[in-house]
């Protein structure tokens, strides 16, 4: 079932032709089950999906009088604002971290999460003139716009360690593991952009859909508060199987070695997130099929 | 080598008709539908783009691809491409496959030409290294070395169109999907693609072409495709299926006939005068036609309101697709024409025994007055003629590309007493 006729052709054509140069062969039927998946195209297409990463990460800094410097802002001014509102204001507990370390080390895995689910959910639509002029595996779309999310990434992280050297908070072996946080939030947000990109195709409302759904996962997720002030109980165990809660739980905890995340919930969001992006890449390729007809 | 480059076998593709609605339309629809469809057991209507097509092509041909609009060319193509997938059928492809269905796909205006020509190579499917090593070529070919660090959002469109030409005919693939790329950019420009496929089927490339244009097609393909309503209904020599393609057109009730009153061929400056010209069909009483048969005659129709302003003259010039004039006829060279014309009215021009070798030509229309020596109405490319010989030569004979537009009958023999030379 999960045999690639495109390989077995290409086997049967160079045992034909003996010595004669062996050309490629493409065979073009309708696709089923697993075959739809051809990861072996993804290997032949690297060079596109780099020029993609590349093309973005351009654009969007060339005409920017600031340019990198928005990346620093946009996180550094709303840890500002969070550290005001919910922090002196609304008095909201921080586990005795510093306030700004407390919302910094939320902000820069959410607004990876966040950044990068809203593009991937509009990768399709946003590259219709690509889809339908020409072929290639359309799950380069969503993946390439990662890249972006993970340079804006790795900047503000810089600026988190600025902080951590201001409050003098000394490293902790935790940091070890941000990578393994890092890729489970990309994990969560492809996973999921992957479903909302294929519907977004067909059903325009998705645009309108997914800005709330992220403001809604924002306050689902311990961004502008600790996870302790969720009650213990069936609560904080529904609560926890938020992928984005042990991500976040785990950045706070990686870098200040306080409140460690609860394993079991880590685990578990790890494998919602394996289940969510194995079916999410699995439907998206079912469906790309189609995508040059509807978008 | 006559390998198998291209061969289909039984491919079909059915759309959904309306399917455009659902698409576009929003879940509120998507959930009223499928109630009704719940109750009302799946009535949708729908169409075969494609119905039960095969063919095969040999490396090294090149092939075009002929039709109206909607009777499943771009779907093929589509599918070739592999843009979309068929509904059932098979189809095998010998080689890598490079498509052209629209130059410049995935440019993007914020990035230097330099970078457009990599993005843009490894979008048509070019490696790394091989977008390196024909780099300087493409550039040589786009004539934009100057402009090379500069964003192709200041380019002129002749100079994007090139850049973007350049960087898919350095493509090298085994076979090549070429879809009305030539309706871009101007003559010059045109002739140099031209030359270009010229080139990649010479190094015994197989290449599939689709155009609207008959003289591009005859030019460049020994043989051709015609689809009709998503079905094959000719595969063969590229002369005999111009023809066939041709005569189906006849059935277009307005194809001899062109509205003039908002005309995008109008010229810059001049009163909207012409209200419309036609070619008269003799076979149908009150008809049109825009096929016609070397060596008929060709009687227009040309209708014009000119309110309380006095004419005297009006011409008429048939044009090759390259822009050559062909033919050229007006009042001033006809003798017997003496008279003014105003208010609402049509003039009839006949042009008898029409030598036009086989081909496209578009007609071109202009009204005037002679003592003002200026034209007061001039509409380019106003209708297009479509003709083929018809056994003009009394045999299958037909012009070659490059051997002129006029086609005439001549008379030839072996003499029998040698010609003397003293005389």
């Amino acid at each position: 079932m999960a045999l690639d006729t495109r390989q077995r052709t290409q086997e049967s054509s160079r045992q034909h032709d003996g010595d004669a140069p062996v050309l490629p062969v493409t065979v073009i039927e309708p696709m089923r089950g697993w075959q739809a998946l051809r990861l072996h195209e993804l290997r032949e297409y690297k060079a596109l999906l780099f020029y993609l990463a590349l093309r973005d990460l351009k654009v969007r800094y060339k005409q920017a009088a600031l340019g990198l410097l928005w990346v620093v802002l946009q996180p550094v001014l709303t840890m500002a604002l969070f550290t005001i509102v919910f922090g002196h204001l609304a008095r909201l507990p921080s586990d005795g971290l510093p306030h700004p370390i407390f919302y910094l080390a939320a902000l820069l895995p959410w607004q990876l999460f966040a950044g990068t689910f809203t593009r991937v959910s509009n990768c399709l639509v946003s590259s219709a003139n690509l889809i339908t002029k020409v072929y290639f595996p359309r799950v380069l779309v969503p993946v390439s716009t990662t890249a972006l999310g993970i340079v804006d990434f790795a900047v503000a992280f810089m600026v988190l360690l600025a902080l951590l050297a201001a409050y003098r908070v000394t490293p902790h072996w935790g940091m070890l593991l941000l990578p393994a946080f890092v890729l489970l939030a990309l994990g969560a947000a492809l996973g999921l952009g992957l479903w909302v990109a294929v519907w977004n195709v067909r059903y325009r409302d998705m645009q309108h859909i997914v800005p709330f759904l992220v403001q809604l996962g924002m306050f689902a997720s311990p961004v502008v508060y600790p996870v302790s002030l969720v009650p213990e109980g069936i609560w904080r165990t529904l609560y926890t199987l938020n992928p984005m809660v042990g991500v976040i739980q785990g950045f706070r905890w990686a870098i200040s070695g306080q409140n460690p995340p609860d394993l079991l919930a880590v685990a578990i969001s790890a494998v919602i997130v394996l289940v969510l992006f194995t079916g999410g890449i699995y439907y998206f390729r079912r469906a790309e099929q189609t995508f040059a007809d509807v978008v | 080598m006559t390998n198998t480059a291209i061969k289909v076998e039984n491919m079909r593709k059915r759309y959904r008709i309306g399917a455009r609605e659902a698409i576009w339309g929003s879940l509120h629809d998507a959930v009223r539908q499928w109630l009704r469809a719940s109750w009302r057991r799946r009535s949708e209507e729908h169409i075969w783009a494609l119905d039960d097509v095969s063919f095969e092509i040999k490396q090294g041909e090149v092939v075009g691809i002929i039709g109206r609009n909607g009777s499943g060319k771009s779907t093929l193509f589509k599918i070739l491409a592999r843009i979309t997938e068929p509904t059932s059928g098979r189809a095998e492809l010998h080689g890598r496959v490079g498509s052209l269905l629209e130059v410049g796909t995935g440019f993007h205006p914020e990035l230097t030409g330099r970078e457009n020509i990599y993005l843009n190579g490894a979008i048509l499917g070019m490696k790394k290294w091989e977008i390196d090593h024909r780099f300087d070529e493409i550039v040589a070919f786009s004539e934009i070395e100057k402009f090379l660090d500069t964003p192709v959002k200041h380019y002129s469109s002749g100079m994007y169109v090139r850049l973007a030409f350049a960087v898919a005919a350095h493509l090298e693939p085994e076979i090549l999907l070429v879809d009305e790329v030539l309706a871009v950019g101007d003559v010059a420009f045109q002739k140099k693609c031209l030359g270009k496929m010229d080139e990649v089927a010479a190094q015994g490339r197989t290449v599939l072409f689709v155009s609207h244009n008959m003289q591009a097609i005859e030019h460049l393909c020994r043989s051709a495709l015609v689809l009709r309503d998503g079905q094959l209904v000719y595969q063969g020599a590229v002369e005999d299926a111009i023809a066939l393609y041709l005569k189906s057109r006849i059935g277009d009730e307005r194809a001899g006939y062109a509205d003039l009153r908002a005309h995008p061929g109008r010229l810059a400056g001049m009163q909207r005068l012409l209200t419309g010209i036609g070619l008269r069909d003799p076979a149908v009483p009150g008809g049109y036609r825009n096929v016609v048969s070397t060596g008929e005659d060709l009687e227009f129709e040309i209708t014009f309101d000119c309110g309380d302003q006095v004419l005297d003259y009006a011409a008429l010039g048939i044009s090759a697709l390259s822009g050559e004039r062909v033919i050229t006829v007006g009042t001033h060279l006809c003798p017997t024409f003496a008279a003014t014309f105003t208010g609402q009215g049509s003039l009839r021009c006949t042009i008898p025994h029409v030598h036009l070798a086989g081909g496209t030509y578009n007609v071109f229309i202009a009204i005037g007055n002679r003592y003002m020596k200026q034209n007061l109405d001039y509409v380019v490319d106003a209708m297009q003629l479509h003709v083929h010989y018809d056994g003009y030569y009394g045999l299958d004979g037909a012009l070659m590309p490059g051997e002129g537009h006029m086609a005439q009958r001549s008379g030839w023999q072996v003499a029998d007493d040698p010609p003397s030379r003293e005389k």
